[in-house]
């Protein structure tokens, strides 16, 4: 259970400590996340080794019940393997969309065979996974979907096209939302469970303003579900798919720490536009805008611990997370822009030396963040959330 | 939309039929792919010429219309609808002013012509830093024989790469930030000792770091009087900052129009996403502001033409007003459009990355807020 700074956390924070450092390849210290990069290169030897303990061990998601392989572990021991994760420059191995937002929800709405089959695969981070939501006429309104799924007896068909998938070009398999009854709206959509390695699958990576492609469109032309695949009732997907997207806004919120990486604002806009003579950002009104970011920035993280000393428990993210991704993707945005505002012309470079690759890592990061407002439910849909789940005003969207 | 003149009134009409026929935003993605080193697409330059644009602000005397700065401020607005990239603003307006400006007559025999009939492309060489700071000059003029050798490095160089003719900012006396002691040179781009380097940047315009190595430069290169090139260079640089605002409103105007149709045709929960409140309030801000940008743009260009003694206010609140309206449009172009304005097949990531380009340009909003509370004193 909960318990801060208690000797108990102290006992997990040395064996954690020893753990580490017996099987972090000290060859990666302080590399970024393979999982990150969005072209997956073939993993080093090291990089293997390294799932392979993790994921054995269980603490690429140790809060996950140790009965799928996951650590077992409280929320407040949780936190403690991944301070000590930061401590020894290691990153988590395990990852991806399986780990943030499909795992939670299939330990929730599973059955105990689903969760048997498909749980201990994403702890040991052996198979990636993708979201099949978006279409090109359900965004926003997801639940206007149309990707048809038909009962063949001992196995659904589904035919159809998603839009904006995430990692598809790499996903072993989809989570997905079909419709299995179109007299219905909501509850007219079913969550399936299916491979992406099927001839009924092709993906179509699209090119986005970063320059990268890592989203597809994706179509199904007879592609196969299992009936034993079926996540919750047939047509009651939509609850499902409504907590799997708390957990997605969990995530994508920031969490309260970890973003920003690379240098501070103020030691960049120092390097970049000097300083006065008594050592203050040179130019005042730029030093200005930093200040109130800087302290957007802190209340959203103090918001975050609060939260999270707040929770009771496991009881998983509610509607409150539409604040917290708001917060904290518009803060993430803002602080790539005054990033390049900082960098001035060198935070236009697109390629090539004469940039430094924090510059063009810069301008990437900057054009690539722009989705952050318009994933996992876009802002103005995070503020309609708000408005009428916690604030209680009236929703003139909900009958269509 | 400011009271035009006939003249004015057709050479807009002009520009827009053109920019729309020939030179749409389909137009600069070609450019874009084709990967062309100069960073716009000479043929459309070729024509553009053609219909005298490159000589608007030019005296008749030279082969220019003398048009004014409002005249070619609706040309750079048309131009920037489309994303049109040339070298209208660093030569027909940069360079062509600072001539205009401070250069002897030999200078404007020699150059104006060619300039007007775009033969002969000029850039201004002015800043070499990351930042906008025109009196930061290192960039060394020393006294070499009856002339000047020139060393050093400028940075971003716009439309440094296509250049024939450079307009320099050295440095004859004191140290990097002093006003005084700023020189402005005239120096063919092919001059010995003078390398250019291509800048691959975000808005796949055409920038360059342009390096000086012992350039030899006779006392007939100097524009203007040595040692106060200052006053010259910031008349200069006021015009091509009431220049590129003009082509900031027409982007941003663009922009703010395609994203309008967008809010009318989307259709999310059975209805047109422009029927929600929180995209429709957003949009009608966007519009006043645009009209609050134009008003403050059209003010500094007229100005100009009428050698107002308050230019230098109306540039910088120009600047500041276009920077901001056209980053908030830009952005909200992206936001409003959802996934597909992530792509890169749609124009949003075009608007947002040249809105982030021209601010940077010859001083960022910062820059002018800072510069504007000067000149008034506070
Ligand atoms: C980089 C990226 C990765 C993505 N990854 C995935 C993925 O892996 N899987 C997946 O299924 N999807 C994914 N998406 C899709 C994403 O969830 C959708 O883009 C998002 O839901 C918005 O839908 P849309 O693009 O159709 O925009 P639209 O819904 O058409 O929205 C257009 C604009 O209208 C606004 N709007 C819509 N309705 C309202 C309203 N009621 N009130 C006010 N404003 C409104 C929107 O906020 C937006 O600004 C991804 C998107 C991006 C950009």
């Amino acid at each position: 259970m909960a318990d801060f700074g208690g000797s108990d956390l102290e006992a997990l924070r040395s064996e954690a400590r020893t753990w580490i450092e017996a099987n972090f390849p000290a060859e990666l210290k302080g590399r970024p996340n393979p999982m990150m990069r969005e072209e997956r290169s073939t993993p080093s030897a090291a990089q293997e080794a390294w799932r392979k303990a993790m994921g054995e061990k269980g603490w690429g998601v140790p809060t996950w019940p140790a009965q799928y392989g996951g650590g077992g572990l409280s929320a407040a021991e949780g936190r403690v393997i991944q301070q000590e994760l930061g401590r020894a420059g290691a990153y988590n191995p395990i990852g991806g969309m399986g780990v943030m937002m499909f795992g939670p929800t299939l330990l929730e709405y599973g059955t105990e065979a689903q969760k048997q089959e498909h749980i201990p695969k994403i702890v040991k981070g052996e198979v990636q996974w993708c979201q099949g939501f978006s279409e090109p006429g359900a965004g926003s309104d997801l639940a206007a979907l149309s990707t048809k799924c038909e009962d063949k007896g001992d196995h659904f068909l589904i035919n159809g096209q998603k839009i904006w998938t995430s990692g598809a070009q790499f996903a072993d398999w989809c989570f997905c939302l079909v419709r299995t009854d179109t007299s219905k709206k909501h509850e007219g959509i079913s969550f399936v469970l299916f491979t992406m390695h099927q001839p009924g699958v092709e993906v179509r990576p699209i090119p986005l303003i970063a320059g990268n492609s890592p989203f597809c469109e994706t179509f199904f032309t007879d592609a196969r579900a299992e009936k034993k695949d079926l996540v919750g009732p047939l047509n009651g997907g939509w609850t499902i798919a409504k907590r799997l997207l708390q957990h997605e806004r969990g995530g994508l919120s920031g969490g309260g720490g970890g973003f920003g990486g690379g240098r501070g604002l103020v030691e960049l806009a120092k390097h970049y536009v000097g300083v006065d003579d008594q050592g203050r950002i040179a130019d005042p009104d730029l030093r200005t805008r930093i200040t109130a970011l800087e302290i957007e920035g802190r209340s959203f993280q103090q918001t975050a611990v609060r939260a999270m000393l707040e929770s009771k428990g496991n009881s998983g993210p509610s509607a409150a997370t539409s604040i917290m991704k708001n917060a904290g993707t518009q803060w993430m945005q803002a602080r790539h822009e005054i990033t390049l505002e900082i960098m001035g012309h060198q935070g236009l470079g697109w390629e090539g030396e004469d940039f430094t690759a924090e510059e063009l890592g810069a301008v990437r990061g900057w054009l690539g963040g722009k989705a952050f407002t318009i994933y996992g439910g876009s802002q103005e849909v995070q503020s309609n959330i708000i408005s009428k789940r916690i604030l209680g005003l009236p929703d003139l969207t909900q009958h269509t | 939309m400011a009271v035009l003149n006939e003249e004015q009134s057709m050479l807009r009409d002009a520009a827009k039929s053109w920019t729309q026929e020939k030179s749409p935003v389909t137009a600069f993605r070609k450019m874009r792919d084709s990967g062309v080193e100069i960073g716009f697409d000479a043929s459309a330059w070729t024509e553009m010429a053609e219909m005298g644009w490159a000589g608007v602000i030019i005296p008749e005397e030279f082969g220019g219309s003398d048009f004014g700065y409002l005249s070619m401020g609706l040309i750079l607005e048309e131009l920037g609808r489309t994303l049109t990239a040339s070298p209208l603003l660093a030569s027909g307006l940069g360079a062509a002013s600072a001539l205009v400006l401070g250069g002897t007559s030999a200078q404007k025999s020699e150059w104006l012509p060619k300039i007007a009939e775009g033969t002969a492309i000029g850039a201004l060489a002015v800043d070499e830093g990351a930042h906008h700071a025109p009196e930061k000059v290192a960039l060394a003029a020393t006294k070499s024989g009856a002339g000047y050798s020139l060393s050093g490095t400028k940075t971003f160089v716009l439309e440094g790469l296509a250049a024939n003719v450079l307009i320099v900012s050295a440095r004859t006396s004191g140290k990097p930030g002093d006003k005084d002691g700023i020189t402005l040179f005239v120096v063919p781009a092919d001059a010995k000792g003078i390398s250019r380097k291509r800048l691959a940047l975000a808005d796949s315009r055409g920038g360059a770091n342009i390096t000086f190595d012992k350039v030899e430069v006779g006392a007939d290169a100097v524009l203007g009087e040595a040692d106060k090139g200052y006053p010259v260079l910031e008349k200069v640089l006021d015009r091509a900052r009431a220049g590129i605002s003009a082509e900031m409103l027409g982007a941003a105007v663009q922009a703010f129009e395609t994203t309008l149709d967008y809010l009318k045709v989307r259709v999310q929960f059975g209805q047109v996403i422009g029927s929600f409140q929180a995209l429709q309030h957003r949009a009608a801000k966007m519009f006043t502001d645009l009209e609050l940008a134009r008003s403050a743009v059209e003010a500094a260009l007229t100005a100009i033409d009428n050698d107002s003694p308050d230019v230098p206010e109306l540039v910088s609140l120009a600047k500041a007003k276009m920077g901001d309206v056209f980053h908030v449009v830009s952005n909200e172009m992206v936001q409003m459009h959802g996934g597909i304005g992530m792509t890169d097949a749609h124009d949003a990531g075009f608007y947002l990355k040249r809105a982030r380009a021209c601010e940077a340009a010859y001083g960022s909003q910062s820059y002018h807020r800072d510069r504007y509370a000067r000149i008034q004193g506070y």
